[in-house]
C-alpha cells in the first residue's frame, strides 16, 4: 500500500465521519429544541394568545403535525438543498441565511487575516525566546486580555475611538461602505475587539507547540550538528509543530463564526450569531436547525482541515 | 443626503427651489415675522427644514419584526406602522381621537357607526382608498390564521361592510363609545383590501417603505402625494441596538441621531454632552399586587396598610431619578381627560399602617413578597418598602424569581406579587382587561357587582361629562378597595442629537407616540 492511497482512504474516513456527525447534530439540535417549551405561535401572540387563536395560528404554520414528520420534512427539503422557509417572517431561510453569512464570513476573515500572522510571529518569537523578557512579557500580556471579557474591550475600543476621539464609527454599518478605507474604517473596531481574544489564545497554544518541539531530541541533535538558529526553528522545529498549531488556530477560528453575539449587537452588525439567538427566541424551528447546521457545518469543516493539514505535515508520512 | 431647503409652512410659495442657505435664512426670518405677527410665532432656529436621513436605534428587533399592522408587537414595530401606514383615526396630545382616513365618524347610539372615507386618499402603489380596504383591514383580525395582537378588541364588531365605496358602516355586539379611539390602535392601520404578503409595505402613510429587512433594518423615505401634512425629513432609518451602552455610545459618536429606552441614570451626562432628552409621561405603571382572594389579603386593612407603606417620592427620586409622576393606587394618569383630581392622596403613613397591621393581627408577622425584573424596577420598589415595613412593625421576606416563565407561574398567583402594564387608550380598555369581575387579568382578584354595572354604563354613555363623573367614581372605589398598589407612572425617555428639532412628549408611549417621523426635522439638513 503506497503512502497516497494511505493518506487518501485516511482523509475520505475523516470527512465521511465529519458528515455522519452533521446528521447526529441535526438529530440533538431538534431534540433539544423540542425541551425548550412554547413554539413560535405563542411567541408571536404573546400575551394576546388565547386557545383559539393558538390553535389557527399554528394550524397556518403547520405546527399540528407530529415532531417526527416535521424533521424529516425538514432533513429531505435540506438534502435537497432548501432548508424550507420561516415560521416567523414567511420568507425561504436560505435568503434569509444568506447576506448574513457573507456578512460572518467577512468578519471572520478579516479577523482571521489580522491575527494570524499577528500570533504565529508572536508565539514563534516567544517560544524562541522562551524564558526571556519579551516572551514573559507577551504572556502577561496575552494572560491579561484573554481575561477581559469581549465586551467590555469593545465597549471601551468605542467609547475612546468613536465617542471621545470621533476617528471611527461606533457602529459597523456596511451600507455606506464603497472604497478600501471605508471598509477598513467600519471593521477597525469590531476586528480589533476579535482579534484580542483570538490573538491571545492562538499565542499561548502556538508557543507551547514550538517549545514541545524545540526539546525535543532531534532538535536538539541538530542544533550539536551546528544547524544556525534560523534554520533550526524554520526548518527542523516548525514543520512538527504545524499539525498542533492548524488544530489552534482551527479552534480560535471556529469561534468567530457563531460567537461572535456580543460584538454583533454591540456594532448592530447584521451577522449569523444574532439570527441565531432571533431563531431561538421566536420558536422558529427550521431556522434555528439550519443555522446550527451552517456553525456545525463550519466547526467541522475547521477542524478536519485541520486534520488533514496535521496529517500532510507529518514529515514521518512523508519519508515512508 | 440634502433634500430641497425649504422652510416648511412659512416660504412663499415658489420660493423653496435652488435659494443658497444664506437666502434661506432671510426667507426664514421674513416668514417668521409674518407668522408672528399671524399670532403663531415659531423662532428662526424651529423652522422646519425639508429634507435629510435621520438615524434611529430603537432597543428591540428581531426577525420577529413586522410590517403586518395586526402582528406588530414592539416599538420598532409601531414606529415604522406609523411612518407606512394611517389609521381611521389618530391619537392626539390630550388622548383625544382626531379624523385621519376616516373623515367623518358618526353613531346615534354607540353601536351602530357609520364611517365616512376622506375622499382623494392613495396608496403607495398608486391605487385610492376606497371602503373594501377598511372592511378588509378591520375583518382580518378575525381570522385566527393571521396571528393579530388586536382580535379581541375586533370581535366586539359583529359586523363590518362596505356601503358604496366610501363608507363603512360598523355594528358592535354591544354599544361603546370609544370606537374612535379603539380605531386608533396601532394594530387597526389600514392595509390595502387581500394584501397577504407583508415583505414591504403598500399603505398611504407619510414615507414609503423603501426597505424592509426584519432584524436588520428599514428605510422610509419621504411620500410626496401624502393627502396629509407632509413630512419633514427625506429618509429614516430605523435599526435596533440592544445593548443599553452601546446604543447611548452610537447616539453619542454622532453615527445616529434618535434612541430610546434610555436609563435615567445616563441623562445628566447625555445633557452634559449637548444632547436633547424627551421624557414622555405614560400611564404605565409596575404594580403592586395584594390577592384579595388569599392569604392575608382577605383582610381589607392589610391591603389598605401595605398601600400606606409605599413612600412614593422616594420611589420616584431613588429609582426613577426623578422621571415619574406619583400615582395614587388607581390606573388612569393625570394626564387622561377622565382623570379623576378628587381622589385623596393616599399619604405615606408608616404609622398607621402598623396600627392596621395590628388590628388585623400581623404585629410582627413576616410577608413574603415576590418580586422580578420581568415586573420593571419591582425589586427596588420592594427594598423601598421593607425599609418602611420596620417601621410599622413587620417584615418583608423579599422572593427574586426568575424573569423566565414569570408571567405564567408567579404573577397573579402568589398572594403578594408585582405586575406590570403598559399604558392603555381609554379607561374602558384598561378597567375592562384589569379590574373588571371577570377580566382576565384581574390582578388582585377584586370583584364588585357596581364596578363591573358602572363600566357597561360609561361604555354605551355618548355624553362626555356623564362619563367623567363614572370613570371618577370607579377610580376611587379602585383605590379603595381593590388590591392593587400603583405607586408611580412611569415616563418613558428617550434621547437625541443636537441637529433633531420638532420632539415633543405624547401621551401613551415614548417616541411621539411612536409618531415622530411625522414631526421632526433635522437642523441644518
Amino acid at each position: 500500500m503506497t503512502a497516497s492511497l494511505w493518506v487518501t482512504r485516511l482523509i475520505a474516513g475523516r470527512i465521511a465521519s465529519a458528515v455522519f456527525t452533521l446528521f447526529l447534530v441535526s438529530l440533538a439540535v431538534f431534540a433539544v429544541s423540542l425541551l425548550m417549551g412554547g413554539d413560535a405561535a405563542e411567541a408571536i401572540l404573546g400575551q394576546s394568545a388565547t386557545p383559539e387563536a393558538l390553535a389557527g395560528l399554528r394550524a397556518s404554520m403547520h405546527l399540528d403535525q407530529p415532531a417526527p414528520q416535521r424533521y424529516l420534512g425538514w432533513l429531505i427539503g435540506l438534502l435537497h438543498g432548501d432548508p424550507g422557509t420561516s415560521l416567523v417572517t414567511g420568507r425561504p431561510i436560505g435568503g434569509m441565511i444568506a447576506p448574513r453569512l457573507a456578512n460572518s464570513l467577512l468578519l471572520a476573515g478579516l479577523t482571521a487575516l489580522v491575527s494570524v500572522p499577528v500570533a504565529l510571529t508572536l508565539g514563534i518569537l516567544a517560544a524562541v525566546k522562551r524564558g526571556g523578557t519579551f516572551d514573559r512579557v507577551v504572556g502577561i500580556a496575552t494572560i491579561g486580555i484573554v481575561s477581559v471579557p469581549e465586551f467590555l474591550i469593545a465597549t471601551v475600543a468605542v467609547l475612546i475611538f468613536a465617542v471621545t476621539l470621533h476617528w471611527l464609527p461606533a457602529l459597523s454599518s456596511l451600507r455606506d461602505v464603497d472604497s478600501i478605507y471605508e471598509l477598513l474604517r467600519v471593521f477597525a473596531l469590531p476586528v480589533m475587539s476579535l482579534a484580542c481574544v483570538t490573538v491571545a489564545q492562538m499565542i499561548r497554544m502556538t508557543r507551547a507547540a514550538v517549545c514541545d518541539a524545540l526539546t525535543s531530541s532531534y532538535v536538539e541533535a541538530a542544533r550539536l550538528k551546528g544547524v544556525p538558529p534560523r534554520r533550526l526553528v524554520l526548518g527542523h522545529a516548525l514543520p512538527n509543530a504545524i499539525g498542533p498549531i492548524a488544530n489552534a488556530v482551527a479552534l480560535s477560528l471556529s469561534a468567530l463564526l457563531g460567537g461572535v453575539i456580543v460584538i454583533e449587537v454591540i456594532f448592530n452588525y447584521p451577522g449569523v450569531a444574532r439570527l441565531m439567538v432571533d431563531a431561538v427566541a421566536t420558536r422558529d424551528m427550521p431556522l434555528v436547525q439550519t443555522v446550527a447546521m451552517i456553525f456545525s457545518a463550519s466547526y467541522l469543516v475547521l477542524v478536519t482541515t485541520a486534520d488533514i493539514v496535521a496529517i500532510l505535515a507529518n514529515p514521518r508520512l512523508r519519508h515512508q | 443626503m440634502i433634500g430641497t431647503l425649504a422652510p416648511h409652512g412659512v416660504a412663499p410659495d415658489g420660493m423653496a427651489h435652488g435659494i443658497d442657505r444664506r437666502g434661506l435664512l432671510r426667507v426664514a426670518g421674513a416668514g417668521v415675522l409674518s407668522a408672528g405677527l399671524a399670532g403663531c410665532g415659531l423662532p428662526v432656529a424651529r423652522t422646519p427644514i425639508k429634507g435629510g436621513r435621520l438615524r434611529v436605534a430603537t432597543a428591540t428587533s428581531s426577525t420577529a419584526d413586522t410590517l403586518d399592522p395586526a402582528k406588530q408587537g414592539i416599538a420598532t414595530d409601531y414606529c415604522r406602522g406609523a411612518m407606512f401606514y394611517d389609521g381611521l383615526t389618530v391619537i392626539d396630545e390630550h388622548s383625544r381621537p382626531q379624523m385621519a382616513l376616516a373623515e367623518a365618524i358618526e353613531t346615534r347610539d354607540a353601536r351602530e357607526w357609520t364611517i365616512k372615507l376622506r375622499p382623494g386618499v392613495r396608496f403607495h402603489d398608486g391605487t385610492a382608498l376606497t371602503a373594501r380596504d377598511v372592511v378588509y383591514s378591520l375583518r382580518r383580525h378575525l381570522d385566527p390564521a393571521v396571528g393579530s395582537k388586536a382580535r379581541v378588541f375586533a370581535q366586539q364588531m359583529t359586523e363590518v361592510r362596505a356601503i358604496g365605496t366610501d363608507q363603512v358602516r360598523i355594528t358592535l355586539s354591544g354599544p361603546n363609545a370609544d370606537l374612535p379611539i379603539i380605531l386608533a390602535i396601532p394594530h387597526f392601520l389600514i392595509v390595502r383590501a387581500d394584501t397577504t404578503d407583508f415583505r414591504l409595505a403598500n399603505g398611504t402613510g407619510p414615507f414609503r417603505c423603501r426597505e424592509f429587512d426584519p432584524g436588520i433594518r428599514s428605510v422610509g423615505v419621504r411620500n410626496d402625494d401624502y393627502w396629509g401634512t407632509h413630512a419633514h425629513l427625506g429618509e429614516v432609518e430605523i435599526f435596533s441596538i440592544a445593548d443599553d451602552s452601546a446604543r447611548v455610545n452610537a447616539l453619542m459618536s454622532g453615527d445616529i441621531d434618535l434612541i430610546n429606552e434610555i436609563n435615567p441614570r445616563i441623562i445628566n451626562q447625555l445633557k452634559r454632552a449637548g444632547f436633547g432628552v424627551l421624557e414622555s409621561p405614560s400611564g404605565g405603571y409596575t404594580d403592586l399586587v395584594i390577592r384579595v382572594d388569599q392569604g392575608h389579603g382577605r383582610h381589607p386593612d392589610f391591603v389598605t396598610a401595605m398601600k400606606l407603606l409605599m413612600n412614593r417620592e422616594t420611589m420616584r427620586d431613588a429609582i426613577f431619578r426623578g422621571y415619574a409622576k406619583i400615582a395614587n393606587d388607581q390606573p388612569i394618569p393625570p394626564s387622561s381627560p377622565y382623570f379623576n383630581p378628587t381622589v385623596p392622596k393616599r399619604p405615606f403613613d408608616p404609622e398607621r399602617a402598623g396600627f392596621l397591621f395590628r388590628k388585623a393581627g400581623l404585629a410582627g408577622a413576616t410577608i413574603p413578597i415576590v418580586t422580578s425584573t420581568a415586573a420593571n424596577k419591582s425589586d427596588d420598589i420592594a427594598v423601598v418598602m421593607q425599609d418602611a415595613a420596620r417601621h410599622a412593625g413587620i417584615k418583608f421576606d423579599i422572593r427574586r424569581v426568575p424573569a423566565d416563565g414569570y408571567w405564567t407561574s408567579s404573577w397573579m398567583k402568589v398572594p403578594v406579587g408585582f405586575g406590570n402594564v403598559n399604558a392603555r387608550p381609554t379607561p374602558d380598555i384598561i378597567f375592562t382587561q384589569f379590574f373588571s369581575s371577570t377580566a382576565p387579568w384581574n390582578e388582585s382578584g377584586w370583584k364588585d357587582a357596581r364596578f363591573d354595572r358602572l363600566l357597561l354604563l360609561a361604555r354605551g354613555d355618548t355624553d362626555e361629562s356623564r362619563r367623567r363623573q363614572i370613570y371618577g367614581e370607579m377610580q376611587q372605589m379602585v383605590h379603595d378597595h381593590s388590591g392593587i398598589g400603583i405607586p408611580l407612572f412611569v415616563s418613558s425617555l428617550d434621547a437625541y442629537g443636537p441637529k433633531v428639532r420638532g420632539l415633543r412628549p405624547m401621551p401613551g408611549a415614548g417616541l411621539m407616540g411612536y409618531r415622530f417621523a411625522s414631526h421632526v426635522w433635522l437642523d441644518g439638513a
